[in-house]
């Protein structure tokens, strides 16, 4: 087996954009579910509408990709709001039904044929970032070293989502450590206490909807501009799934969490992955083929999601006194 | 028998000098139970008046009701002459009328302090925009701070200051709800069941905060069961009964009142009920 190349492949996910996807998702479902309580299991959904917000943008309204990214955010916040006014009033477990039900709904919604034309249907869409590439200031070249060699446009994606990462992870720390914050924790461990104490909690909930929704958003057009398309089935409930597990093994109502979270998550994916092709392609596992090696990691994930509910709930950087599944 | 707070004698739905609260045909029904059917009651202004009555008389569902909690079947309530039917429970917090539950909602996972913070009002940092900007909520949250730890010595909670709420006793619990429940200086408490649970140790200097709040000129609303509390620091009795109002008075009356001895009592209505401390066991309201 080519340990070399297994560790080079696995640094190499530490600052993929793939991961940068999930970590600014993944900090979005914090403000959600670790800092408001809110169970939302349609994330992918936010980052898809922001994604399409911004490829449509483009391509059908001839918009700049700046104005794109802009109008992007706001379609995400538009679908925050058409989720949240109809169940934030209610329990959080009808949040969590409608949200992965529009999930769903908007992912075939963009699949149909009838709105091909706007949409690209299940083909989607593409040659939409390229004022994004243009706007690469780096000369063409290698840069880098070791498992940490970029192309110009590589490294300038890179630059851009993380950059972004940053920028997300210190608004959502300045949000958690202001009064607002400790309304929306407020909301977390009772929200008819918070009521009791003249505080308006449905719009502080649709707030944090919308806010975690955005970053979302965000990280889905890193994903489809990374990608140069996008398409319907990337954003199917696998998608949030890995969110959650991002979340969860980082820490939920956590700043850090969700970046480490990511980190950690795409390194041992690909560790798994390479290994287990390894001992594929020595015979060591004469009941897997190499395709099942992909899909078995799915299988992996679901069970450390599993494990990381019932053995560290808190994540790796979580106070376990502070976040505790308990509804 | 006359008296200074209500006009004219007192009898259940009696007028008062000068009412915060008035209350007008409210009834609440759960599927074929009426838990609250009040025809017409008015707290009085400045003093301190207990509701009382046996477990499931609607006290906490008359609370509900009142706070925007809950939504009555019928009714229509006014708080210093405005008009509070239908109005959403925080918007009734904000014009001065705080409650505290009968099952305590101390917010585990946040510290004491932070607790006590979030009871406050006007806090410009609550705003989602001003948030992002320390020095616009900065000064107004160290004014928050010092009347929250000022509150926190007055409950002997000062030493739990940084405290999860979790780690805090089901009594420390009730205090900080209720210290919680002043951060914002109501003009109307509302107390659920404030004794419960709380340590015997701490029940007098309770009754001296509660004193101290109507020398404040706050006015004070509370659930209780212990007799003794009720007749120690109330000027103003209501009794509750399946729903209804059956009596009302100053203190030392209403004991006596043989519709008030049935209601609690029952067979034991030959017992003196300033000796007992009636807490009657059974299905816990909420
Ligand atoms: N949400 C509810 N659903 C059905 N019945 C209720 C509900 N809340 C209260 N009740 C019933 O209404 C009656 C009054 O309850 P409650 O107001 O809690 O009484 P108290 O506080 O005086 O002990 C009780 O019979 C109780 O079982
Ligand atoms: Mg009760």
């Amino acid at each position: 087996m080519d340990w070399l190349n297994i560790g080079s492949l696995a640094l190499g996910e530490l600052f993929s954009p793939f991961t940068a996807t999930f970590i600014l998702c993944a900090l979005g479902l914090s403000v959600h579910f670790g800092y408001t309580g809110l169970l939302n299991f349609g994330q992918a959904a936010f980052a898809a509408v922001g994604a399409y917000g911004m490829a449509i943008s483009v391509l059908t309204f001839g918009l700049p990709l700046g104005l794109g990214v802009l109008i992007g955010l706001l379609a995400s916040a538009v679908f925050a709001v058409i989720l949240g006014i109809p169940t934030l009033r209610l329990r959080a477990d009808y949040l969590a039904i409608v949200t992965i039900a529009a999930s769903e709904v908007f992912r075939y919604f963009m699949t149909t044929i009838g709105f091909a034309k706007v949409t690209g249907g299940s083909n989607g869409l593409s040659q939409f970032g390229e004022d994004f590439w243009a706007a690469n200031p780096f000369a063409e070249g290698t840069y880098g070293f070791g498992p940490f060699m970029y192309r110009a446009d590589e490294l300038w994606i890179r630059l851009v989502a993380f950059s972004i990462i940053a920028l997300g992870a210190v608004f959502v720390w300045l949000l958690m450590r202001s009064p607002w914050g400790r309304v929306l924790k407020g909301i977390r461990e009772d929200e008819d206490a918070v009521r009791s104490l003249g505080k308006n909690v449905f719009a502080y909930k649709l707030q944090a909807l919308i806010i975690g929704g955005a970053l979302a958003a965000l990280g889905g057009m890193v994903f489809v501009v990374n990608l140069s398309n996008v398409q319907p089935q990337s954003w199917g409930t696998t998608f949030t799934f890995m969110i959650w597990t991002v979340l969860l093994l980082g820490g939920a109502a956590t700043i850090l969490g969700p970046i480490v979270g990511g980190m950690v998550f795409f390194v041992l994916l690909s560790v798994t992955q390479g290994i287990m092709s390894g001992l594929v392609e020595i015979g060591a596992l004469p009941f897997l083929t190499l395709p099942q090696v992909g899909q078995i990691r799915f299988l992996l994930i679901g069970l450390a999601l599993m494990l990381l509910v019932i053995f560290r709930p808190q994540g790796i950087f979580g106070n376990k006194k502070e976040l505790q599944f308990n509804g | 028998m006359a008296n200074e707070i209500s006009i004219g004698a007192a009898a259940p739905g009696c007028k008062k000098v000068d009412p915060i609260l008035v209350a007008d045909n409210v009834m609440r029904q759960f599927g074929g139970l009426t838990a609250v059917n009040v025809e017409h009651v008015e707290i009085p202004r400045g003093q301190i008046t207990a509701l009382i009555g046996p477990n499931g008389a609607g006290k906490t569902t008359f609370f509900n009701l009142l706070t925007g909690f809950d939504k009555p079947n019928t009714g229509s309530w006014t708080f210093e002459g405005k008009n509070l039917a239908g109005v959403a429970s925080y918007k009734v917090a904000r014009l001065g009328m705080i409650r505290t539950f009968q099952l305590t909602k101390a917010l585990s996972l946040l510290t004491v302090l932070e607790n006590m913070r979030l009871g406050a009002q006007n806090q410009p940092g609550e705003n989602f925009l001003r948030a992002l900007i320390r020095p616009l909520w900065s000064k107004h949250e160290a004014a928050i701070t010092v009347k929250a730890d000022d509150l926190l010595k007055r409950f002997k909670l000062d030493a739990k200051r940084e405290d999860y709420a979790a780690g805090l006793s089901g009594g420390q619990r009730k205090l900080l709800e209720m210290a919680r429940a002043l951060m914002s200086e109501p003009k109307l408490v509302m107390l659920d069941e404030p004794m419960a649970g709380v340590n015997p140790a701490l029940t007098q200097s309770l009754l001296d905060h509660i004193k101290d709040l109507k020398k404040n000129g706050t006015t004070v609303l509370f659930v209780e069961h212990d007799m003794h509390m009720v007749r120690h620091i109330s000027d103003w009795v209501i009794v509750m009964a399946e729903g209804k109002v059956v009596a009302e008075g100053p203190p030392a009356q209403v004991m006596k009142d043989p519709a008030v001895i049935d209601a609690y009592l029952g067979a034991h209505a030959d017992t003196d009920l300033g000796t007992v401390a009636i807490n009657v066991p059974g299905k816990a309201g909420n």
